[in-house]
């Protein structure tokens, strides 16, 4: 019963977002309000069915219903209660569930809040919406479907594949495709521009808070995903510049240049052409992610299973779409009003030079993914492009657009002044010059380059600081003014700064992890001692242990420094019978931002195990520096004010900031 | 019935949902002003919020006059472009849409879900399968409760005793062969133990007695030199690697010692006739119906099963290529297999390892036109 309600919950999705993929177009076309208004109810019903769909999933796995072939093949009766519900979405059909359900939620928020909108926009932006949930609820149905039975049930699943048997796998993929589908939104809302032809103040007004929602989960749920990757995996590595990590990395380089590209559009009514652009390449990315990892052209830990059929038809969707809206774009751009102009050395010349390096970054990053797949094809030749390619390209020009970001927020919108902003940015810079210095003197060894790079971080931070402190005038005007105007400076000036200086952060770890972590493998017996930056680690003993549906051996060292003892650290390897395999649980000691960490191999018949120890310097920093971040978005989001550039007026003498 | 009663519920909201905006009259949707919603709206808003900030203080009175020129100009454009077409109602199109919803909609609910669901399949939650049901299913039941015993105690030698030959039987080898060697390490070396382990491990390989399986009835044999069941299997493996002469002499060694009323004597001996205790030195059975008879297993099983026997097949004529009748099965099992490449390969290979022979030669051309492989 609950299988089959669900499963018909799902087709009725389907009908439904065919009706609105139809209906309100015709309405906008008569200017018939009723018919227009189909969007809404029926975009609010959808999201009723699909969420009673996902749910009859999840009751389904919780009462282990092995007549469920899905639920057959991915659960297990005593996994905890946690993993029966987040195996929902550890395979792919209940992934692609989890995907059209956040499709539907928020196109059910377009409806529910779209208020203020004009009519026809909200029917265009939930027809748009409902064609992408029509072609994703057949691809679900047809290739993927969630709710196939067995006609004659086993007693026990198979269990869940044990690496996602952690919690990362109850955060990061929903956080992941928030993310993704968040910006269907915009996409929603760019196809609907160019249907209409116009671009009006409210398109704009809308597009920059949900893609902003979207980047924040984006941001959280990459992040979640290399921490995950970092402790699960047993290799102490945090980014691969595998496909798949590339997949989510590339929308998040175009949301991001989205996000700053909207805001000129919000507040200056300028850069609509390019906005409308960006919105359809991230969504193309994001569906580019999609396919990447669903379709099993790459293998990973997260193709859950490869089907050829699966590929071909996200194959079509993928062209269809990009093709689609992109041909769409070349034909309607020229039509489109362009808005406001502005100076080259401006608040929106640099947007554009942000836009600018985060597009060709995010090149780049498209051409290392596709590049090895394409050779593969084609030629028949394996190759990886691996760090040393994105060290030599992605680095340097991120490390420009780093370097340029203390000066956008500083520049007046429509002209700006680049003097007067270095010579308010000196003290930022002279910091970042002193932590240059520092860490040449203290540094022994690794890469030259890592001081200056510490140094860049520090400037960045150091130039979100200043930028706080020249609003608010803290250093000018005395201490009880300069409070009440922070009181006083807009939200969303304050999520500038927490995300730029979450760049600065994250830098500062990537580069103290990278080049001066350091490693000791070596097969330790009992009592042995290893040393590693200044940590004496002594392996106590081994003992197993019985989990709910697995058997663990654990390891105990117990962890001093010059002869002080610190914590004990306990990680363990897990053997897990259904599926035959087992996972490392490395066990990790903070101090400060930097970790132990350490993770096991295999044992010896003589009671010998083999054993990897890290010393990471301030790896936390790594994704402290994106939660400051996705911090930074909230702020920008919760600040609900309407936007508009204020320029300066090109003779009066600049006496105080420009307001936000 | 109360699943069909659901799904009707569920088809009677969703239509629900399409029908309700198209009955409410254009004039009851307009719940804002005219402009609500418009550019004109989002201008004036913006205008009151530059007094609102001026008033505050957050920004300086020269820039909030420059904003405010700059949105009315804005406003301006945007007050003439507006498009003065106020809404419509078409009562044609609303309803087809209508029809679209009452017809359309469970059409397309219908022809989707038939041939994807399972209506008459009841939910079998775990919960309620322990509780209680069929004889059937009983013996699974216990098989789980037992694993789930061994799973906690995993030193347990005599469970794995009694599970072992539970799994064999219910067509579990991997598991059963895991079992078998648990079983070894915590009862202690027996030959029947190993034997029934190579047995496990023969029956997991889709019955061909595989190197590893081999290894473990030598050691029962050299355990105990009378055990039946690995003498029996040892001949097995001599004639699936084509030693049927050495088959032959195993298989009578054991029927010479056997007990009379032996359980087993039938089997040994219809093996023995297999073989024919003796004579050419022919290609083992890879007849048509142990190929469509492997169609009926599990895809797993049946490939290994196959292309274990094809490949000791293949490996033989390699090394002695003057049967023309192994060349054949092995060009028919590749193309049973669906493998047209390698078939047309063992051919061009049969051919150059007979080329000497003409009348060998005028055998295999004969044989491959009938498998249609001619040219």
């Amino acid at each position: 019963m609950i299988a089959e309600s669900g499963h018909y919950a799902l087709v009725l999705a389907l009908g439904l977002a065919l009706i609105q993929s139809i209906v309100p177009l015709i309405g906008a076309r008569l200017a018939d309000a009723a018919l227009m208004n189909v969007a809404r109810s029926t975009a609010l019903a959808q999201l009723l069915f699909v969420g009673a769909s996902f749910l009859a999933l999840v009751m389904l796995h919780v009462n282990s219903d092995f007549s469920v072939a899905n639920v057959y093949e991915n659960s297990h009766s005593m996994k905890p209660l946690l993993y029966k519900i987040t195996g929902v979405w550890g395979n792919h059909e209940g992934s692609m569930l989890l995907w059209v359900s956040i499709l539907a939620l928020f196109g059910g928020l377009v409806a529910a809040f779209g208020n203020n909108l004009p009519l026809s926009l909200r029917a265009h932006v939930l027809a748009v919406q409902a064609w992408i949930a029509s072609a994703f609820y057949l691809f679900i149905l047809v290739t993927s479907n969630p709710f196939l039975r067995i006609a004659n049930p086993p007693i026990e699943g198979r269990d869940l594949n044990p690496v996602l048997q952690d919690i990362g796998l109850a955060v990061h993929p929903p956080m992941l495709y928030l993310g993704y589908v968040g910006f269907s939104i915009s996409f929603s809302f760019a196809i609907a521009a160019l249907m209409e032809g116009r671009i009006d103040a409210a398109w704009a007004r809308w597009v920059r808070p949900w893609t902003l929602v979207a980047w924040i989960f984006l941001t959280l749920g990459i992040a979640m995903g290399s921490y995950w990757a970092y402790y699960e995996l047993g290799w102490g590595g945090w980014w691969f510049w595998d496909p798949v990590e590339n997949a989510s990395l590339m929308p998040w380089l175009a949301g991001t240049a989205l996000l700053h590209s909207a805001l000129v559009m919000e507040k200056r009514n300028a850069l609509k052409v390019w906005t409308i652009l960006l919105s359809i390449l991230t969504f193309s990315l994001s569906l580019l992610g999609t396919f990447l990892v669903r379709s099993g052209v790459i293998t990973s830990v997260h193709a859950f299973a490869t089907d050829p059929t699966r590929g071909v038809f996200i194959l079509l969707i993928l062209c269809l779409f990009i093709g689609g809206s992109l041909s769409l774009f070349a034909g309607r751009a020229t039509s489109l009003k362009q808005g406001g102009l502005f100076a080259p050395i401006s608040r929106e010349g640099a947007l554009v030079l942000n836009n600018l390096l985060l597009t060709v970054a995010c090149a780049v990053v498209l051409f290392g993914t596709l590049y090895p797949l394409a050779m593969e094809m084609l030629a028949d030749f394996k190759m990886s492009v691996g760090a040393p390619f994105y060290n030599l390209t992605f680095a340097p020009l991120f490390a420009l657009l780093l370097l340029a970001v203390p000066f956008g927020p500083m520049l007046a919108w429509k002209r700006g002044d680049l003097l007067g902003v270095m010579q308010r940015l000196l003290a930022a810079g002279v910091a970042g010059l002193v932590a240059i210095a520092i860490a040449w003197g203290w540094a022994s060894g690794g890469a030259t380059l890592a001081p200056l790079a510490i140094g860049l971080g520090v400037f960045v931070i150091a130039g979100a600081i200043t930028d706080i402190v020249e609003r608010t005038g803290l250093v000018r005007v005395p201490f009880a003014t300069a409070l009440h105007r922070a009181r006083g400076l807009p939200r969303s000036a304050w999520g500038t700064a927490f995300a730029h200086a979450g760049l600065g952060v994250a830098l500062i770890g990537i580069v103290c992890e990278t080049t001066w972590n350091s490693e000791h493998i070596a097969t330790m017996k009992q009592n042995d001692v290893a040393h590693i930056a200044g940590y004496d680690v002594k392996l106590d003993g081994l003992f197993q242990r019985q989990g709910p549906n697995y058997r663990e051996m654990i390891a105990e060292f117990k962890i001093s420094r010059d002869g002080e003892a610190i914590s004990v650290m306990t990680p363990s390897k897990r053997s897990f019978t259904t599926r035959g395999s087992s996972t490392t649980e490395a066990a990790l000691l903070t101090r400060g931002a930097s970790q132990l960490y350490i993770s096991l191999g295999d044992a010896n018949a003589d009671g010998a195990i083999a054993v990897r120890i890290y010393h990471k310097p301030l790896v936390l920093l790594i994704w402290w520096g994106p939660v400051l971040m996705a911090f930074g978005g909230m702020l920008s989001l919760s600040d609900r004010r309407l936007r508009v550039g204020a320029p300066k007026p090109a003779r009066a003498k600049q006496r105080l900031q420009p307001a936000e | 019935m109360t699943l069909w009663f659901v799904f009707a519920l569920m088809t009677v909201a969703a239509i629900f949902a399409v029908l309700l905006p198209l009955g409410r009259s254009g004039r009851a949707q307009e719940q804002g002003g005219p402009n609500q919603g418009s550019e004109v709206a989002v201008y004036k808003d913006q205008l009151a919020e530059i007094e609102r900030d001026l008033a505050v203080g957050l920004i300086a009175a020269p820039e909030a006059e420059a904003a405010r020129v700059e949105i009315s100009r804005r406003l301006l454009a945007a007050a003439a472009g507006e498009p003065a077409a106020a809404p419509k109602s078409n009562l044609k199109w609303r309803r087809s849409a209508a029809v679209l919803a009452l017809v359309g909609l469970p059409l397309v609910a219908i022809g989707v879900y038939m041939p994807l669901g399972s209506p008459r399949l009841q939910d079998f939650p775990l919960a309620e399968r322990e509780r209680g049901t069929g004889m059937a299913r009983s013996l699974e039941n216990l098989v789980v409760q037992v694993e789930q015993h061994l799973e906690k105690n995993p030193t347990d030698g005599r469970g794995w005793n009694v599970l072992a030959p539970v799994l064999q039987r219910l067509g579990r080898f991997d598991d059963a062969v895991r079992a078998y060697r648990n079983s070894l390490t915590y009862n202690g070396e027996s030959p029947e133990r190993r034997s029934d382990l190579g047995e496990a491990i023969a029956a997991a390989a889709g019955g061909v007695v595989t190197a590893e399986a081999k290894t473990e009835f030598e050691r029962a044999h050299a355990l105990d030199a009378d055990d039946p069941k690995s003498n029996y299997f040892l001949g097995l493996a001599a004639e699936q690697d084509g030693r049927k002469d050495d088959a032959a002499n195993i298989w009578r060694a054991l029927l010479a010692k056997a007990p009379a009323d032996a359980p087993w004597r039938p089997l040994v001996q219809s093996s023995l006739a297999r073989v024919g205790g003796g004579g050419s030195g022919t290609v083992p059975a890879l007849s048509d119906e142990t190929i469509a008879a492997s169609k009926d297993m599990a895809e797993g099983d049946r490939n290994a099963m196959v292309r274990g026997m094809v490949e000791r097949l293949a490996t033989r004529l390699k090394q002695n290529g003057d049967d023309v009748e192994g060349w054949l099965r092995l060009v028919r099992a590749y193309l049973v297999m669906g493998d047209r490449d390698k078939a047309k390969g063992a051919s061009t290979d049969a051919r150059q390892a007979v080329a000497n022979d003409a009348e060998r030669l005028r055998q295999l051309n004969e044989g491959l036109k009938t498998l249609g492989l001619d040219g």
